[in-house]
């Protein structure tokens, strides 16, 4: 009864936390500006299936990705578990369902086990991806302090919650000949192994064992859930949303802004069927996650710093300080720290910090060729190039502030209709030469 | 070379089966001048019912779009549409990816609305009806040639096989650079940089990109954009190549081998 009572208040603080902390989310997304995408449901499914679901993109580099997808499966399949984990806790019962499936039970836990090994093996292995072999997307400078942490964090975790479980079915088996409490299970494979480790124990240590290892991982899955909250990790709910409103565009269009097209036609004198003065204005391109649309927010969150893009972007590997995985970092940090400043009434967005200047510089955003290679990377379809000319805009058309170069290349298109300054009247010249 | 114009086919009540959009680089750029000639003598050849705007032409804005100023943009963008428009413009084709995805991907939003094809695809048509045979493949039979993907064509617009296709009915032994396709490496031009310095770095772009071309072997790098053109053959120069290594655009390689 007080394990009862226990596990309720467990699960109720978790709900609780979980709960306060995705709606902070949601209000940190909603910071981004309205963009009603409602177009082509069934192509957005489709993505949304076969991008997040069925990991089409992440199975561009093999390995990585047939360690993920047990990781994935894993974490898919496992939780069908900690379904029976909840309604134990809750009813004081054991293993629950093992009587309604009867013989189908064992074969179930050996599937779960066996998951349990793979995402064990998969995640030491990441972790030697990260830590030992060089590879040069994880030992980015912007992966310095908490992001390479909390990656470490991750994994590590799972392996601990991992062998929770298999510690607990191992204790569970021996238990199962001593005590009636504990309904057979059958042989149990995976954890058969560990049965050496805890045989010599008398039966009360068993089940104190049984009883730390079931707490331990109940606890610990509910922590983790919290965790991901905080963390990079959120990508495993997030990419699902993501790939849905991802851009169904060809990737070489870039977003139309329509209060220039108003005002553009309205110079032309060519009639237009919107309002002369739209109702809002605001700035022209993005300073602030505020100018950003929600989407290129909620892109940011389901971001999980794999560093894909940034190893395929031609300016970061030169050298140049673009790296589009710091773009999108940056912009969930700056949602935070305005989430966080709101939240404690605050300044807020009007902090005197930007997105531009203090977290992305103009260096950076220079440096981007537009050439879609992070883009094409993304196994979750972020789009940091969005970003980029949302903050090119801003500097072009609020501060005035591009490249001598680049406002050179303006004034050649405003005064002789092409970047370079050749003269209107020569445009034709070519069919002249021999 | 026989270059219709056309204004002074609509003097005539006229219009061209399909407009040729030159392009900003195809009309005052030296290098991507020849490659202008090369497709119009291709056109000729096969008897294509094509047109030119002439000195009506003018820059599409994807550098102003790319580099942030959008208003220059749409100010662009709306006077071609006019003009598209006035002369009820169908059909274009182009041999700049740049203006091609423009074009086709950007004009309709603001009421440009036309078929709009790039000169590779144009060029895998005429070879695919057998409006342009090339027996035996001509000079470049067996010859070890490298494409350099476009950004524009290929990730941005998803065309990889056109090009490559042309390369092949010339017989030509084509190379692939490790980073081709869909992880093509950028030639360090998109995005308006063809219009400014690259930002401080260890290394430029197109030379990453020249090295990776030379390390192929190829004699030929193929390219099929005028910005493209230019960073790889300045990489080219830069690795000191130029005299063994040459870069040439699809519509060339043609009219090389053809003999055009």
């Amino acid at each position: 009864m007080i394990q009862q009572i226990a596990f309720v208040i467990t699960l109720g603080i978790a709900a609780f936390l979980i709960r306060k902390r995705t709606l902070r989310i949601r209000d940190n997304i909603k910071l981004g500006k309205p963009n009603n995408i409602k177009d082509r449901p069934s192509e957005r499914l489709q993505n949304m299936l076969l991008v997040a679901f069925g990991q089409k993109k992440m199975f561009k580099k093999v390995i990585p990705a047939l360690l993920h997808f047990f990781i994935y499966v894993g974490f898919l399949v496992i939780n069908l578990e900690v379904l029976e984990f909840v309604v134990d806790g809750v009813l004081g019962t054991h293993r629950v369902f093992a009587p309604f499936l009867g013989s189908f039970y064992g074969v179930l836990m050996n599937v779960f086990e066996f998951l349990a090994v793979a995402v064990l093996l998969a995640c030491v292995f990441f972790l030697l991806r990260r830590n030992v072999m060089s590879i040069p997307r994880f030992q980015s400078a912007e992966l310095n302090k908490w992001p390479r942490l909390d990656a470490n964090l991750i994994l590590i975790t799972e392996i601990v919650l991992m062998t929770a479980i298999l510690s607990m079915n191992a204790a569970d088996q021996l238990l199962q000949g001593r005590d009636e409490h504990y309904v057979a299970t059958g042989n149990l494979f995976f954890s058969s192994f560990l049965i050496p480790l805890f045989e010599n124990l008398s039966t009360s240590t068993l089940i104190l064992v049984e009883r730390f290892a079931w707490w331990f991982h109940i606890i610990g899955i509910l922590g983790f859930a919290v965790y991901v909250t905080y963390s990079k990790h959120l990508h495993i709910f997030l990419a699902f949303p993501n790939t849905y409103y991802g851009k169904l565009e060809a990737k070489g269009h870039i977003n139309n802004m329509p209060v220039v097209t108003n005002e553009v036609k309205s110079m032309l004198g060519i009639g237009t069927d919107a309002p002369a003065t739209p109702a809002e204005p605001g700035r022209f391109g993005a300073k602030d996650i505020n100018d950003l649309s929600w989407n290129s927010l909620m892109a940011a969150y389901s971001c999980t710093e794999c560093g894909r893009c940034t190893a395929e972007c031609p300016a970061n590997l030169t050298g140049k300080k673009l790296s589009p995985r710091k773009i999108m970092m940056d912009t969930r940090d700056r949602m935070e720290d305005v989430g966080n400043s709101i939240a404690v009434g605050g300044a807020g967005l009007n902090d005197g910090k930007s997105l531009l200047g203090d977290y992305i510089t103009k260096e950076e955003i220079n440096a981007c060729t537009s050439c879609n290679a992070c883009v094409e990377a993304c196994p979750v379809l972020i789009n940091p190039l969005e970003i980029i000319v949302e903050l090119r805009r801003y500097v072009s058309m609020e501060e005035s502030g591009a490249p001598a170069s680049w406002n050179n290349m303006y004034q050649n298109i405003e005064t002789n209709f092409a970047p370079w300054k050749f003269s209107p009247s020569d445009r034709f010249n070519w069919s002249k030469e021999g | 070379m026989n270059i219709p114009v056309v204004a002074d086919l609509a003097a005539k009540g006229e219009s061209p089966e399909v407009l040729f959009w030159v392009g900003c680089a195809g009309s005052y750029d030296d290098r991507y001048k020849r490659v202008t000639k090369a497709f119009v003598k291709i056109m000729n050849a096969v008897g294509t019912n094509f047109a030119v705007l002439g000195t009506e032409e003018s820059c599409t804005g994807d550098p102003a779009r790319r580099a942030g100023n959008e208003f220059l943009f749409q100010m662009q963008a709306m006077s071609n549409i006019q003009v598209l428009n006035g002369y009820g413009i169908k059909k274009i084709v182009t041999a700049c990816p740049h203006c091609f995805n423009t074009i086709k991907n950007e004009y309709p939003e603001l009421g440009g609305n036309y078929e709009v094809i790039h000169h590779s695809t144009f060029l895998q048509q005429l070879i695919n009806d057998g409006k342009i045979k090339l027996e035996g493949g001509g000079s470049f039979k067996g010859k070890k040639i490298t494409y350099h993907d476009s950004c524009y064509l290929g990730r941005a617009n998803n065309i990889y096989e056109a090009p490559r296709q042309v390369l092949e009915a010339l017989d030509a032994d084509l190379v692939e650079m490790k980073r081709c396709r869909t992880t093509g490496l950028c030639c360090g031009a998109g995005g308006a940089q063809m219009f400014k310095d690259a930002e401080k770095g260890k290394k430029e772009i197109n030379v990453e990109r020249a090295e990776e071309a030379l390390s192929t072997g190829a004699k030929t790098i193929a390219v099929a954009c005028p910005f493209c053109m230019t960073m790889m053959t300045d990489g080219v120069k830069n690795k000191e190549k130029e005299a063994e290594v040459s870069v040439k655009d699809l519509a060339e390689l043609i009219v090389e081998a053809k003999g055009l």
